[in-house]
């Protein structure tokens, strides 16, 4: 790799540049970020939820129809949309909308999966979860915060990079993990800065540049709406609606026989954009961690209770549903989670010391930073390092 | 200090530290157990290397 002094300059222009454009958005996504990492447990804990007791007599599972009926009667005037399994616990969630289009939920429900009982319903629209996780993925400004807050995130990955790039000449005078101490505060927060970024470097790169697919999870769901999902629906189209609808347990009974090494994860009911009105359409996952986060819609005749279609998904959703767990970090228990914690603050003092380091020298130019690192003080081109190297 | 580092010295450690903590990223994923055993291992190497550094830079430097 051979960097020029010019070729240099403009590299480390580029990081701080991109550095300024985002840190401020980036440091409000970390602090966000940190609390939700345990956001399950947070819900929890908060006491949005309640964990289903350990221990129950149920002889058989619960009619899952009666839930369904039990949050329909709990608020009539609105329509059943999804009907969701926990990861963790024997829990269903049932999600209600004003319609069965509505983008919002009006109220979410949960309910023992073994035996039917109402548990608790889960706060809409407010509590501390939502307002975070609503910071974090929208800043409260909609799709256009979410759009907004991905350009930074690509920012942001223009800067790991041009920071990688700027890393090897900062180090050519000093070994790996070298912190000057001794000569001035901001000498040594220049080599904390670079020794975190550099060794946190592949971490952070992961978790930014999933973070920037998921923002694009709404434009990419709709567009498979559009498309693929309108594609299974269209021999249905002309048919007049459904005289009776099957109760959702027959739904269940026939996905699981029809793939029995599957595991429903959520169901999308008749008159859902997802489900069409003729249909269910029920959502199967995996059983091993990595096939556990992907999906597979089939699509349920509400009448007859037969599979009509079923479809792998396209690559770009199944890149959004392997994307999320690498930016959530909820894929490899409570030390994964702690170490994504760990990471995070670490993460947090390098965009600090970054802030720091400009507003110390902001009037500097880049070759005053090379004459500071000494690095640039002999006379021939110092910015090519030697031959033998990779 | 005023010797050259070469290309390799400086990028080995960061090269390893990288390898390793993809690692740590991908083996989470294909299974539980030993698989997320590997993953909270190797994601402790980034964090013992900063460790390492701050503590060396401590009880070296000379006081200020």
């Amino acid at each position: 790799m051979v960097l020029t002094a010019e070729s240099f300059r403009r590299w480390y222009l580029t990081h701080k540049w991109t550095s300024l454009i985002c840190t401020l958005f980036l440091l409000m996504l970390c602090l966000t970020g940190l609390p939700l990492i345990f956001r399950h447990e947070l819900t929890f804990w908060l006491g949005d939820a309640i964990e289903p007791p350990e221990h129950v007599s149920a002889s058989a599972p619960a009619n899952v129809d009666a839930l369904i009926q039990d949050a329909k009667g709990r608020r009539p005037q609105d329509a059943v949309k999804f009907l969701t399994k926990d990861d963790d616990y024997p829990m269903w969630f049932v999600s209600l909308g004003d319609t069965p289009t509505a983008r919002e939920n009006s109220a979410i429900f949960t309910y023992d999966q073994r035996t039917g009982e109402f548990l608790k319903e889960y706060p809409v629209g407010h509590g501390l979860i939502y307002i975070l996780l609503t910071l974090h993925v929208e800043m409260f400004a909609g799709l256009w915060g979410t759009l907004f807050l991905g350009a930074m995130g690509l920012v942001f990955v223009a800067s790991v990079v041009s920071g990688i790039v700027v890393y090897g000449p900062f180090m050519r005078k000093l070994p790996f993990g070298a912190i000057r101490r001794a000569r001035s505060t901001r000498l040594a927060w220049l080599d904390l800065h670079n020794l975190l970024g550099i060794v946190t470097v592949t971490w952070v790169l992961v978790v930014g540049v999933t973070g920037v697919i998921n923002t694009l999870d709404r434009p990419l769901l709709s567009y498979w709406q559009m498309t693929e999902i309108t594609d299974m629906l269209t021999p249905w189209k002309d048919q007049p609606a459904p005289t009776k609808v099957v109760p959702v347990d027959e739904v269940i009974r026939t996905v699981e026989t029809a793939a029995p090494d599957l595991a429903v994860r959520f169901i999308t009911f008749p008159g859902t954009p997802f489900a069409g009105p003729h249909h269910y359409m029920v959502f199967m996952r995996g059983q091993t961690p990595l096939t556990g986060r992907l999906l597979t819609p089939m699509l349920v005749h509400a009448e007859t209770a037969q599979v009509s279609d079923s479809r792998h998904l396209p690559w770009y959703l199944t890149a959004l549903l392997l994307s999320q767990p690498l930016h959530f970090g909820d894929y490899g228990g409570l030390p994964l989670q702690l170490l994504w914690l760990v990471l995070d603050l670490i993460t947090i003092v390098v965009l600090i010391s970054g802030l720091y380091l400009w507003w110390q020298k902001r009037k500097s130019s880049a070759e005053d930073l090379l004459m500071q690192t000494e690095w640039a003080a002999k006379s021939d081109y110092p910015l090519e390092p030697s031959a033998e190297a990779r | 200090m005023s010797v050259l580092q070469t290309t390799r010295q400086i990028w080995a450690a960061p090269i390893v530290l990288g390898i390793v903590s993809a690692i740590g990223l991908v083996s989470a994923l294909l299974g539980d157990g030993i698989w997320d055993a590997l993953s909270w291992m190797a994601f402790t190497a980034p964090i013992a290397a900063i460790l390492w550094a701050i503590a060396r830079a401590i009880s070296h430097s000379p006081s200020l």
